[in-house]
């Protein structure tokens, strides 16, 4: 699947978007497995509680299962307006 | 009920007037603009990053859920992203009712939602460096008196 990050996120991991082949089931597992890869990822999911998570552009919880999702993306809270 | 996402500026009274006059049937129209603010006075410019194909669908998905709550006759956003200097238009909202409570209610609904729903980011570049805007409780809060 196609994992992308904005703002912050995206600094942190230093790049906006990637390609990750994962068995991962939820969100949370996916970000678990990102985690044990490198610091950076580490770095960037250190507090999921200062995150939102959107899977094929809507948003939704952590918890949410990975299957049949093609794109999952990353970021801070959102500050438009 | 058009919704731009742009990096270009836009003309607000050109907006605001030709808004106006397509919204037939109208007795209100009710219209927002956002400016970008430099409270400190040392903001040198602010950038506004997005979700592309997101950004869309979710304004799309807000409009929605206004008019289904409140009888709108039209609506508008238009939101900017890239590189702005303080005192240019960030974003404006424009709403269409018979009657102004719709109209005004709808307005302030649209931008509750905008500020936390839809994916814009926003970094402040100033005297002191860089530094991306903090989402406040407080616009979270908002969201539940709708």
């Amino acid at each position: 699947m196609d994992v992308l990050y904005f703002a912050w996120v995206r600094e942190r991991i230093g790049q906006p978007k990637e390609r990750v082949e994962t068995e991962a089931t939820t969100v949370a597992d996916l970000v678990a497995e990102l985690v044990l890869r490198e610091e950076r990822y580490a770095a960037a999911f250190a507090d999921t509680s200062a995150l939102r998570v959107a899977l094929d552009q809507e948003l939704a919880e952590f918890s949410a299962p990975l299957v049949g999702v093609r794109e999952v993306a990353f970021f801070p809270p959102m500050t438009g307006g | 009920m058009p919704v731009r996402v742009q990096a270009e500026p836009f003309d607000f009274g050109a907006e605001a007037a030709a808004f106006a006059s397509g919204a037939g049937g109208a007795g209100a129209v009710v219209t927002f603009l956002g400016v970008v603010r430099d409270d400190s006075g040392t903001l040198a410019r602010m950038e506004i990053e997005h979700y592309p194909g997101m950004t869309e669908r979710a304004i799309t998905a807000i409009t929605a859920k206004a008019s289904a709550r409140w009888h709108l006759l039209d609506a508008l956003v238009i939101h900017r992203h890239g590189p702005l200097q303080p005192g240019e238009a960030i974003m404006m909202v424009a709403t269409a009712a018979r009657h102004r409570a719709e109209a005004f209610a709808a307005a302030d609904f649209l931008m509750d939602y905008l500020k936390s729903r839809a994916p814009f980011w926003k970094k402040e570049f100033g005297a002191d460096g860089a530094a991306w805007v903090k989402a406040k409780d407080s616009d979270e809060d908002a969201l539940s008196r709708w």
